[in-house]
Parts: C-alpha cells; sequence; structure tokens
C-alpha cells in the first residue's frame, strides 16, 4: 500500500473515513495547481499586491553590536499584511478552495493570528469564514476576537478539554466532518493529515526562497545560523525549506519551555514529547505513558501545543535541525530587549526565537551570520506582557 | 469465521458502545453484564481518549468523566478480565491510534487475546493507514473492523473487499451522538458492500429510538447505539444498570423485529 505523505516515519493520513474524500480533494487540486502557471501568478500577485511581500530581511545592527557576536539579520514577517506569516498560507489555500468550488472556510487558531489571516483572505475573496478558537485563548486574545469578527468571520469559543490550540483543532475537525461539500478546512500548521504538512510548509516556503536570496545579495554568502519559533512549526518550516541542503546553515527551531522543563508546565515537544498519532499525523507529541495528550502550557498561545508538525519530526530524526526550548521569562525579556534596542516589538511567539538568539549569538564569532524569524508582530500581546510584569492593563 | 460472527446467529444484531469507566469500572462491569442479560448481541468498549476526535459532545464528556477518575488502559484489561468470567458474547474495543501505538502494538493485541477481546474499531485508522495494526491484530485472533462514511461512495467496494469482522457503517455525516432523522440514501451504500462482502453490516451513528434501531437492522444486519446509552449513563451514574437494561431490551426487540 502507498504510504502518503510520510517524512521518514512520520506524517500519514490518521483520519476518519468521513474526511478521506475530503483530504484525497484537497491532494488531487494541489497536485494540479501548484506548478499551474496561472495559480502561480495569481498567488504570487496578491503576496505582492495585497501581502506585502517581499518581507525585509532587516540587519539588525544595534542588537549585533549589543550582543558583540554574530552579524543579527531579522526576516521580517510581521510586516505582512495581517501582521504575521499566517497570511502566505491563507491566501495560498483560500485560492485552492476557490479552485474546489468551496464557498466556506472554517480554521483553528492559537493566538489569533492564523484566524485573522483567514477572515482577513476570506473577506478578500468573498468566502464564508468560522473560526475556532480555545476558550482560554479568546480569553487572553480579545483583540485578535474582535479583529477577526470585523473581519465578518463567525468566532466560536471552544469549552472542551483543555481550551487551547489543541481543542480548536479538535473542534475544527469535527466541524469539517459534519460539512465537507461546500467547506474547507484552513489548516494553519505544517500539521494535520497528508497533505497540509506539504501544502502549509510549500506555501511557507516563500520565507526562506526570500531570505537565501537576500542574504546572498546583502553578503554574498549563505548564513551560519537560521532560527525561528516552532509550534505547530509553519513559520520554523518555511524559514529552513530553502536552506535545508545548505548542509552547513543551523537550523534551530525554538519550542516553548513555559514555567520550565522541570516544571511539567510547557510545550516543548521535542525536547520531551515521545512518538505517536494525533491530529492525522504520526509524530512526536506531549502526553502520558498511555497515549493521553498533555495538557501543555506557554506564555506564547501561538506555541501552546502538545505536537509538532512531521517534518520537523523528521529533521529532528536525523539530526539536520536543532530544538531548543525557551522559558516564558526569557521570551518576555527578548520580547523588551527586542522592543527597546531594534523599536520592534515582536509577537511573544516570536520572542522565544529572539530569546534564543540574544543566548548564542554572543557566543558566535563577528563574521558569522545569523537570521532570525520573526514570524509576527506584538502588538496583540502588549497587553498580556504588561499584566506578566503586574501592570493591569485589558485589551 | 471469528467470535464476532456469533453476534449475527439469530440474523439481526444489537451493537452497545459504552465508555469504560464512566461513571467508574465498577459500574461498567455491571452496566455490561445487565446489557448481557437483557439481549445485547455485542459490546463495544471505549477506551477513554483525551482528544476523540470523531465523537459528539456526549461521548467526549463520558471519557472526560472516566479519565478524571484515574481510568488507564490497564485497568480497562483488568476489568474485561474480570467480567469474562460471566460474559461470553463477542466484544470489541473502540478507541484512538494513540493508545495502541504507545501502549505498544504487540502488547496490546496480545492482551486483547489474553481478555477475549475480537475485534477493534479505530476511527482514526483509515483504510490508507490499516497497515499500521492489521498484522499486529490478526496475529491475535483480533478483527479490525473498517468504517465506511456516507462521504465514501467511490471507496465503498475498496474498503468493504477487505474488511473484517463486522462493516461500521457510519449513518451521516459528523461525529458520533443522537439524531432525529437520518437522511442518507443507506441502501444503494449497502447494496455496494453486500456486492463486495459477505461479512455483517452494522449501522451506527444518530441512532436512539428503536423505530431507527429496526430501520437500520432491515437496511443491514444491526444496530449500533452509543451516545443514547452514554446519556442514560450520565443521567443515571452508579445506578445507570438498570435503565440500560431496560433501554437495551426495548431496542434488542425492535432489531429482532427486523429479522421477521
Amino acid at each position: 500500500m502507498s504510504k502518503k505523505g510520510r517524512f521518514g516515519i512520520h506524517g500519514g493520513q490518521y483520519i476518519p473515513e468521513t474526511l478521506m474524500n475530503a483530504v484525497i480533494e484537497l491532494e488531487e487540486t494541489y497536485k494540479k495547481y501548484k506548478d499551474d502557471p496561472e495559480f502561480v501568478k495569481e498567488l504570487d500577485e496578491l503576496l505582492k499586491t495585497y501581502a506585502g511581500r517581499p518581507s525585509l530581511l532587516y540587519y539588525a545592527a544595534r542588537m549585533t553590536k549589543d550582543l558583540g557576536g554574530a552579524k543579527i539579520y531579522i526576516k521580517r514577517e510581521d510586516l505582512n499584511h495581517t501582521g504575521s506569516h499566517k497570511i502566505n498560507n491563507a491566501l495560498g489555500q483560500i485560492l485552492l478552495a476557490k479552485r474546489m468550488g468551496k464557498t466556506r472556510v472554517i480554521a483553528e487558531t492559537g493566538a489569533g493570528q492564523h484566524g485573522v489571516a483567514t477572515a482577513t483572505a476570506a473577506a478578500f475573496m468573498g468566502m464564508e469564514c468560522e473560526i475556532f478558537m480555545g476558550k482560554k485563548d479568546t480569553d487572553r486574545q480579545r483583540l485578535n476576537v474582535y479583529r477577526m469578527e470585523l473581519l465578518g468571520a463567525k468566532v466560536h469559543s471552544v469549552t472542551s478539554g483543555t481550551q487551547t490550540l489543541k481543542d480548536a483543532v479538535n473542534e475544527t475537525m469535527r466541524e469539517w466532518t459534519k460539512r465537507i461539500d461546500d467547506t474547507h478546512y484552513v489548516l494553519g500548521s505544517v500539521m494535520g493529515p497528508h497533505p497540509f504538512p506539504t501544502i502549509v510548509r510549500d506555501f511557507q516556503s516563500v520565507i526562506s526562497k526570500e531570505a537565501r536570496q537576500q542574504i546572498l545579495a546583502a553578503e554574498g554568502r549563505l548564513p551560519d545560523v537560521v532560527m525561528a519559533c516552532v509550534g505547530g512549526g509553519s513559520n520554523a518550516m518555511g524559514m529552513f525549506y530553502n536552506f535545508i541542503n545548505d548542509k552547513d546553515v543551523r537550523l534551530i527551531g525554538c519550542e516553548a519551555a513555559g514555567r520550565g522543563i522541570e516544571t511539567g508546565q510547557h510545550a516543548a515537544t521535542l525536547t520531551t514529547g515521545t512518538e505517536g498519532i494525533f491530529h492525522g499525523m504520526k509524530s512526536y507529541f506531549c502526553q502520558d505513558k498511555y497515549g493521553q495528550i498533555a495538557p501543555v502550557y506557554s506564555i506564547s498561545a501561538g506555541l501552546d501545543y502538545p505536537g509538532i508538525g512531521p517534518e520537523h519530526a523528521y529533521l529532528h530524526d536525523i539530526g539536520r535541525a536543532e530544538y531548543v526550548p525557551v522559558t516564558d521569562d526569557e521570551a518576555v525579556d527578548a520580547f523588551e530587549y527586542l522592543s527597546q534596542v531594534e523599536g520592534i516589538i515582536p509577537a511573544i511567539e516570536s520572542a522565544h526565537a529572539v530569546a534564543h538568539a540574544i543566548k548564542i549569538a554572543p557566543k558566535m564569532k563577528k563574521d558569522e551570520i545569523m537570521i532570525i524569524c520573526l514570524s509576527g508582530r506584538g502588538d496583540k500581546d502588549v497587553a498580556a506582557i504588561a499584566r506578566y510584569r503586574g501592570i493591569d492593563i485589558h485589551d | 469465521m471469528t467470535k464476532i460472527q456469533d453476534a449475527f446467529k439469530n440474523k439481526k444484531a444489537f451493537i452497545a458502545f459504552i465508555t469504560a469507566g464512566d461513571p467508574d469500572l465498577e459500574t461498567t462491569e455491571k452496566i455490561i453484564i445487565s446489557m448481557v442479560q437483557n439481549g445485547v448481541d455485542l459490546i463495544e468498549l471505549g477506551i477513554p481518549f483525551s482528544d476523540p476526535i470523531a465523537e459528539g459532545p456526549v461521548i467526549e464528556q463520558a471519557s472526560m468523566r472516566s479519565l478524571a477518575n484515574g481510568t488507564t488502559t490497564d485497568k480497562i484489561f483488568d476489568m474485561v478480565k474480570r467480567v469474562r468470567e460471566k460474559v461470553h458474547i463477542p466484544m470489541a474495543f473502540m478507541t484512538y491510534a494513540n493508545l495502541l501505538f504507545v501502549y505498544g502494538k504487540e502488547k496490546f493485541f496480545a492482551k486483547c487475546r489474553e481478555v477475549d477481546i475480537n475485534a477493534i474499531i479505530i476511527p482514526d485508522i483509515p483504510f490508507e493507514e490499516k497497515d499500521e495494526l492489521l498484522a499486529y491484530a490478526n496475529k491475535e485472533n483480533v478483527d479490525m473492523v473498517s468504517l465506511i462514511a456516507p462521504t465514501s461512495m467511490q471507496r465503498v467496494g475498496m474498503i468493504a473487499k477487505e474488511a473484517q469482522g463486522f462493516i461500521y457503517l457510519v449513518s451521516s455525516l459528523g461525529v458520533t451522538g443522537v439524531r432525529s432523522e437520518i437522511k442518507t440514501d443507506l441502501d444503494s451504500i449497502v447494496k455496494v458492500i453486500r456486492q463486495n462482502s459477505n461479512i455483517p453490516i452494522g449501522i451506527g451513528f444518530g441512532i436512539a429510538t428503536p423505530e431507527q434501531a429496526q430501520k437500520a437492522a432491515e437496511t443491514a444486519d444491526a444496530a449500533i447505539v452509543g451516545s443514547a446509552i452514554v446519556k442514560l449513563i450520565a443521567q443515571y451514574g452508579k445506578g445507570a444498570p438498570g435503565p440500560v437494561g431496560e433501554y437495551v431490551k426495548k431496542m434488542k426487540d425492535a432489531v429482532m423485529r427486523a429479522a421477521k
């Protein structure tokens, strides 16, 4: 039997029979259009004229000087329309949905970035849109909930399970099994059943396609280190993809270590997780010895997920990418650091990558180069960080 | 012929699902015995999973109640072993791929044989991924039940040809749960299954009333009921064995009317 969508042993299609036709239809549609000149042109045009691509590769001179080590470049996905990398995938998938004749899209969201991107693309392309978001996240990201509603989406607050991203995925999958004919599930990360990990990676790979050209233009050579934060792993996969064959480029994914690995309150899947089958894929998951999925924690709603995309699991297995844990405290410090040193407020998710850069850049040589993927902007997090610092602001 | 076929010795069968450990394993044991005394032909025992993506709220909440009480796969095996001293009808486990995978596939199915579990139903293992478990299950005489959904008309023949035990025909789109009306054209799906397979067909998802059960048994070979029973258990708690038994008797009688 053909084993579809595998990355080493990871990936696959572990979903209810009711959804099989939908993923087969998606796979066939994607195969048909991914190299279709019309489709590629339409998406490129949208990315350019609507999303604002290419995004800048910014040389962080002050941060470089302050840390005293590697030359630091920042890939500014925060400057995209809607404020994060999520728009790259949302536009691509909604174009595919249109090709499939769908009139309605549904999506899960953690921090709300993917929900906002999907709601935006749906509004722009005239599609009905419903977003599922854990209740804990609708509470801590209220501004994004209102933003999605403003864009015409209906937002469902998910009260099952841990009321975070994993439960939002559960509920979106359930919704999809109820209504398939006119509905496409715009999965937001490089996870879930085949073909989603491949489709989302391809749509996000524009990040490294640009970054590779930009760094060659700026420095005449490839970087030594490329870094990104990892929840499900979409900005990291997009940032890594075009560097995978450049064997001398170190790829580093930064996972959420929450209150610290030793406390058990974290979402560091590759640091502590074990192999499993969940959300349509074989990969690594935070779980107990019976395979019950663990209630994970992170200050960042976007990284608060107990699994990781199957291609990351594979890159981890073969040692091509490294995955490191970064705590809440470190991420909040980095959030403030980048704001003050570079005048750039990063998303708390992206701040996890910035935090690790702060740790390793000083140990690198001055002629070495590092690129950090700044997956999103931090406006949505300002109130939550203020509260973390004991200042009572509500958005 | 596997033990699962015993369930269909009277031509038509009533299949019941309950979540193991809801409200606790002692009560589950009593509910099983009560259902057997009232004529159930096959029991699907759910091993609760933290994230049951194919379930509606009724069974999801039962899973949460069970897990909150400390139910584990090992404790369920122990309970089945005890209940098997009194219960001899075919029994199946219904659960999610991760629980088997993490427990260890070989160990899981060896234990199934040991406690006489005869089939396994895994909603998140479709036809394309069944190699993940099939050989391990069959090695220990456990049938792997295939699900067929109303979205899979082109897939029905392919799935039916390789089906084991019985075929679980999902009545309608969506997750498990009670429905007032079932609109799917089940007759034409059953026809294609019959052309490709001799094994019995059970219809599930949304069946709650005796009328629906009779109709399912007329269309196919068995009615499968889960959420309606789980709702009774949620309502009566430790007192559920009696009311569940009465309900099973009513449903079994309806199914037997289809045999005439």
